[in-house]
């Protein structure tokens, strides 16, 4: 059973008279349960793959199957829809609301499932239990300014599992932080996995990437190469 | 439950908007002004046609008055009455003729009352009084609402025994008599003397007639019956006016008609103005005042008012609203990342657009509210104008022009319907000049909006 599928992607970007070739056809199967890291250097077209998997963009060409839909024949509403239901965000700048606290931040995608539904206590609770899940239990009521990097990474964790998405997509989630702090995100990644998440991950450092199952190297809009290519060495 | 979302939504906004106080404040404030001007200028606009109603209801809406005018000066050396030793006297105006034959010939009317009136001054011990003698019967007070403080007005016993009696309105007596009782005294009008037989209450000044500025002032008059008036001053006046010598003949100087039916009275006054053109051919020395008519041109007036005070007012709400835009442009671009990771979460662009435009509606809606607190205060405001003016403007000549009279007679009126009005139209300038910025918000791509620092 896949999470998600891509089959011969591509994406060109327009600009003038020159055509910018970002992915030349990528073809990648992540089965449920997955942890893959995404690797490459600037331009590799990473980024472009990460905003076609996360939704935010359409293909140009072939097609990303991500439970069941076929990504790039949905509309802008739909295309919402599928990131609110079944995609959760990891951002490197965390990417939290300025003005709500953590129990306000973790709520958000709640606010525009498609049921519209009001937010109850039993959601409440839920929100809850996920701050107490990356441990921010202490801290419901602060504002993003008031904790750390690695805290407000937790928060975006917690907002990330809040709709139980299909994916987990992080996108260099250690970037801002300090190696002791990286370490505790990645911990909380992995125990995520071992639970049956299926989590992508975009990373250029190899510390991060090692923490994968396998990984995907990229290089000029193509998959270079893939495979276990770097092995964790304390598993 | 779609409440509770909405709730959530307006909850929401205000959290955003009060991250930045001052800001939203400030951009409130133009709608606030905005509103408030609104009403105070509406509220304003109803004070002064009230006060112009009420003014012409104190001549009677049911009343037809017929005034004697004077006719201009060529036309008055052919119409020579009847001249004593040799002066030729000017004879014009309304003639006792003319009110028998109105008062026969109109069915339409129930009361009718005529009326002499001259200005001349008034004396009682060394205080004295430039009043207005008004020789009438007994149905005058009734016809223009006139009350008695004290004693009694004048009979028909009065009228038909040409008594010496008379009656005195607020201010004559108070000016006269400003310490003794009235009541019994005798006061000196020309060279007759008169027992005063009652006092009449103070009553407002009704609107300007017969083309004059001042209204009428009941309040300086003094009544004795007509047929001591016609005994005692008689209808030719004799007048020293800056040395030269000068008489006029006069019967009547006005007669009041009570028309029964209120939608007869346009159609008398017709009948009037022809019966007595009859009478009186191309000599132009009446005029007919119908104060139903007045009411009507009070009523237009009013309306013209409301809408040029109305649309000076809005002008400041549209500011407001262009305030308000520039602000929200402003707090788009500065929450572009915001935008982009509600986008990544799942908000779709009508839930963008949804956010920007409560937010917007509160600011508008907050101002509107402030602004209708704000206007509900405007009489009081307006008092404490009235009193900066009367103690530091006027002065005691200025104090009694007819201008400042109005200003400081008037106060104003909240309309009512003015404060939905304006609560609605901010929340409309709201919609109005909150969508542009909402759906640039909304358009942005979630891409380029996440990337934005």
């Amino acid at each position: 059973m896949h999470a998600a599928r891509l089959i011969d992607l591509t994406k060109f970007y327009f600009l003038g008279d020159n055509i910018v070739r970002a992915l030349r056809g990528v073809s990648a199967d992540f089965p449920m349960g997955d942890f893959v890291a995404i690797m490459g250097s600037s331009g590799s077209g990473k980024s472009t793959l990460l905003n076609l998997l996360g939704a935010l963009d359409r293909p140009t060409g072939g097609q990303y199957i991500l439970a069941g839909y076929d990504v790039g024949t949905l509309s802008d509403d739909d295309l919402s829809e599928i990131r609110n239901r079944l995609i959760g965000f990891i951002f490197q700048s965390y990417n939290l609301i300025p003005q709500y606290t953590v129990l306000e931040n973790i709520q958000v995608p709640l606010h525009y499932r498609s049921n519209r539904r009001s937010i109850g206590p039993t959601e409440i609770n839920r929100c809850i239990d996920l701050a107490e899940r990356v441990g921010l239990s202490d801290r419901l009521d602060h504002r993003p300014f008031q904790l750390s990097g690695g805290q407000q990474q937790r928060v975006a964790i917690a907002r990330a599992l809040v709709n139980d998405p299909e994916i987990i997509l992080a996108d260099e989630p250690t970037g801002n932080l300090d190696s002791v702090t990286e370490k505790e995100i990645m911990d909380l990644l992995t125990a995520l996995n071992r639970e049956g998440r299926t989590i992508i991950l975009v990373t250029h450092e190899t510390s991060v990437a090692r923490r994968a199952r396998h990984q995907i190297v990229m290089k000029d809009g193509l998959i270079h190469s893939e495979g276990m290519l770097i092995t964790d060495g304390e598993k | 439950m779609p409440f509770a979302n909405t709730i959530r939504t307006i909850r929401l906004a205000f959290k955003s908007l009060l991250l930045h106080k001052l800001r939203s404040g400030l951009t409130m404030l133009g709608i606030v002004f905005g509103v408030f001007s609104v009403i105070a200028m509406l509220a304003i606009g109803e004070g002064a046609s009230a006060q112009a109603q009420a003014q012409v209801l104190a001549l009677g809406a049911t009343n037809i008055i017929v005034l004697t005018v004077k006719p201009p000066a060529d036309t008055q050396q052919n119409s020579s009455g009847g001249g004593r030793r040799g002066f030729s006297v000017p004879q014009y105006g309304l003639l006792r003729s003319d009110y028998d034959l109105l008062t026969s010939t109109l069915p339409t009317i129930s009361g009718a009352v005529r009326m002499r009136e001259l200005v001349s001054e008034a004396r009682y011990l060394q205080r004295t009084l430039n009043a207005r003698l008004v020789g009438s019967t007994t149905e005058y007070a009734e016809m223009n609402h006139l009350q008695l403080l004290r004693g009694r007005f004048l009979t028909d016993k009065d009228e038909s025994e040409m008594a010496n009696v008379c009656v005195l309105g607020a201010e004559t007596a108070s000016t006269l008599f400003p310490l003794e009782d009235p009541l019994g005294q005798i006061v000196q009008v020309r060279t007759h003397r008169y027992t005063i037989i009652g006092v009449m209450r103070s009553r407002t000044a009704s609107a300007a007639i017969g083309g004059s500025l001042s209204g009428q002032d009941f309040n300086k008059d003094i009544y004795i019956p007509l047929s001591t008036f016609r005994v005692r001053v008689g209808d030719i006046v004799f007048t020293r006016l800056s040395g030269t010598f000068s008489a006029e003949q006069v019967e009547l100087s006005q007669i009041t008609l009570k028309v029964r039916d209120m939608k007869d009275v346009v159609a008398t006054s017709e009948v009037v103005k022809e019966s007595l053109k009859r009478t009186h051919g191309a000599k132009s020395d009446f005029d007919v005042i119908v104060p139903l008519e007045l009411l009507r041109q009070a009523d237009q007036i009013r309306h013209i008012f409301n809408i040029v005070l109305g649309s000076i007012a809005a002008i400041s709400l549209v500011v407001g609203g262009i305030g308000i835009m520039n602000i929200m442009l402003a707090t788009v671009t500065e929450r572009t990342r915001e935008i982009g990771i509600r986008r990544a979460l799942g908000a779709r662009q009508r839930d963008i657009i949804h956010q920007f435009l409560t937010e917007t509606i509160v600011l508008a809606g907050s101002g509107g509210l402030i602004g209708i607190l704000l206007g509900l205060s405007t009489p009081l405001a307006f008092q404490g104008l009235k009193s900066i003016v009367q103690n530091f403007v006027l002065n005691q000549d200025s104090g009694n022009s007819q201008m400042s009279k109005m200003f400081t007679e008037m106060e104003p009126r909240i309309a009512w319907w003015s404060l939905p009005v304006a609560f609605g139209i901010s929340v409309g300038i709201g919609i109005i000049f909150g969508l542009y910025p909402a759906r640039s918000a909304a358009r942005m791509d979630p891409i380029e909006a996440l990337r934005h620092e």
